[in-house]
């Protein structure tokens, strides 16, 4: 049985592994998290222009499709045939009028109604269905889709606050800078990771691991501990921004490598062959080089310098998930700038030299904790206890606790006198 | 019409660079390539809808070199060995006395257990130039087919 006796601390600085790896917990995310009183993310407006573009994606495990309406809205409905649960739209992507389910062709509009049922009446007088036979009632069922500046989410509650309150001012605000200019999707990268879907959400909130996990940054000189980074969150700390600003470190690289020598990490001094990769073009006037903005519970958008991309986790049972990055640019890009965002590419993703280690992480960790579902992990760097809205340094899995606090209230677990 | 003395060497360069890679001397992996070469790895869902994004990018053989150096001395990723199993190519002989080669590749992973699978299967698109008797890449465009990459991307395809 699942309940609020599993914390063994009171502010989530101990997660016990059982939530990784208890089927119960996962079928429950699926009614509490998934299509439960929040928002999703789901794409972007950019990936369906035209009327009748449309795509399929996920919510949590939930198959659904998204695509743009008659009046120029978009729409979408869980891709499962209201006949027999077949796949109705079988393509990734495409342009259609409407969705016919192959098996018996039963055909769906663009909201997901019920616009034909072949041999309804039957062949001849014989067949088909019952004249009291409601179509209007055997629709998909739906999603509802809200956009923020270009940034498609959906829900499938109708309790779920506004899209704008539940993202909170930080987010709104980061997710308004990235969107600012239409953007252009340049393409997609995908990986399988043999891991719980909720390690990925604590890998991106961690900015601990930044420098240690990835030692591209530190081998090679492009950021180092005592840059001036942080976290935002919003007051209810569901979602998290990790910034790095630029530069604030580069008049005292000494002040830098002693900082690393106090950790007993070597400053190293490999070269790049072509430093063409570590090229910034300042494209925000905040100073902001990086930014990772985890969106509970299934998006993150990315700022690694010039190299922009969403990434949304896609469970696939509780021991995997897809990661799926949309890697985009601006329509007023130049070719020289769509090329720099391009090689920049080569730091994310399953090839990323500073994010390959990500998926081993996770698989490590998933591997490792799945027997042992009453151990716990340790979540206090920067500190216990409440959790504040801001972290003015580096050093810190604060956020993580955030989520976990958010997660225990959506799944009804929150422990007695929880801190948060 | 390819001269003998050309698929004789084209033959040495896939044979080497499947060597090279499956038995970790990635260091003379890089001098497979011309020093002004282009090597990437695409998704094929990518191509399939026209746009640009790669897994990974070189320019050139810095880069390429600049990979391998990172894997060096950077990145952690899974511990295994690869296997590249590469067919024969199909060629075509260029005006400028390059040949453009496709090939498929099928290339499998083995972890410290001595489990093995399938890591991704695909093919390759390459431009061959000639230098002193010997084949180089002058571009080479991996063409993923498991573009859902099972953990992670790290030694090269
Ligand atoms: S299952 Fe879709 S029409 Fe029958
Ligand atoms: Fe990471």
């Amino acid at each position: 049985m699942l309940d609020n006796s599993i914390w063994p601390a009171k502010d989530y600085s101990r997660v016990p592994f059982r939530l990784y790896h208890d089927q119960e917990v996962y079928d429950l995310e699926r009614e509490r998290i998934w299509r439960g009183p929040l928002w999703s993310f789901l794409g972007l407006e950019a990936e369906v222009p035209k009327i009748g573009d449309f795509r399929t994606s996920f919510i949590g495990d939930i198959p659904v499709v998204y695509n743009r309406g008659d009046d120029g809205k978009v729409y979408g409905f869980v891709n499962r045939c209201a006949h027999r649960g077949s796949t109705v739209r079988r393509e990734a992507y495409g342009n259609a009028a409407d969705h016919t389910c192959i098996y018996h062709r039963w055909c769906y509009d663009k909201k997901g109604g019920l616009i034909g049922v072949p041999f309804r009446r039957g062949v001849k007088g014989q067949g088909g269905l019952d004249p009291a036979f409601d179509q209007a009632q055997h629709g998909l069922e739906t999603i509802r889709i809200e956009s923020w500046h270009g940034i498609l989410f959906a829900t499938f509650s109708d309790k779920v606050e506004p899209l704008e309150q539940y993202l909170g001012g930080p987010m709104s605000n980061m997710l308004a800078r990235i969107m600012a200019r239409p953007v252009k999707v340049l393409g997609y990268q995908r990986q399988r990771i043999k891991g719980n879907w909720k390690l990925y959400c604590e890998n991106t909130r961690d900015q601990y691991h930044g420098s240690l996990l990835h030692q591209f940054h530190m081998k090679f000189g492009i950021t180092r501990v005592t840059q001036k980074g942080g976290a935002w969150m919003d007051t209810r700390h569901r979602h998290s921004i990790s910034y790095t600003r630029e530069d604030t470190d580069a008049q005292d690289s000494a002040q830098a490598i002693a900082a690393y020598a106090d950790q007993k990490v070597a400053e190293s001094d490999f070269q790049l062959k072509d430093q063409g990769i570590l090229g910034y073009k300042q494209e925000f006037d905040d100073g902001v080089s990086l930014a990772i903005c985890s969106i509970f519970p299934n998006g993150t958008f990315q700022q690694i310098r010039n190299s922009m991309a969403a990434r949304q986790v896609r469970p696939r049972g509780m021991d995997e998930f897809e990661l799926y990055w949309t890697i985009f640019g601006y329509e007023g890009d130049d070719e020289e700038l769509e090329m720099h965002r391009l090689l920049q590419t080569n730091m994310i993703g399953p090839a990323g030299f500073i994010s390959m280690e990500d998926g081993e992480a996770v698989e490590i960790a998933h591997r490792a904790t799945m027997l042992e579902g009453e151990a716990c992990s340790i979540i206090e760097m920067g500190g216990g206890g409440k959790i504040p809205d801001e972290i003015t340094f580096k050093v810190s899995d604060v956020p993580l606790r955030g989520f976990w606090s958010y997660y225990a209230e959506l799944m009804g677990i929150e422990p007695e006198g929880g801190i948060r | 019409m390819i001269a003998s003395e050309k698929r004789d060497a084209i033959a040495d360069l896939m044979a080497e660079y499947a060597y090279r890679i499956d038995r970790d001397k990635l260091e003379d992996w890089v001098n497979l390539f011309t020093e002004d070469c282009l090597y990437k790895v695409v998704p094929r869902e990518n191509v399939a809808q026209g746009l640009p994004g790669v897994l990974l990018i070189c320019l050139n053989r810095n880069m390429v070199h600049d990979r391998v150096t990172s894997l060096r001395v950077a990145n952690e990723y899974n511990i295994h060995v690869d296997r590249h199993v590469i067919g024969a190519p199909r060629l075509t002989a260029q005006a400028d006395g390059s040949v453009r080669a496709e090939s498929n590749y099928a290339l499998f992973q083995t972890n410290q257990e001595g489990e093995s699978w399938l890591f991704s299967v695909g093919c390759y698109e390459d431009v061959i130039v000639f230098q002193g008797g010997k084949a180089l890449f002058k571009e080479r465009v991996v063409i993923v087919d498991t573009y859902a990459i099972p953990n992670l991307l790290a030694t090269p395809i």
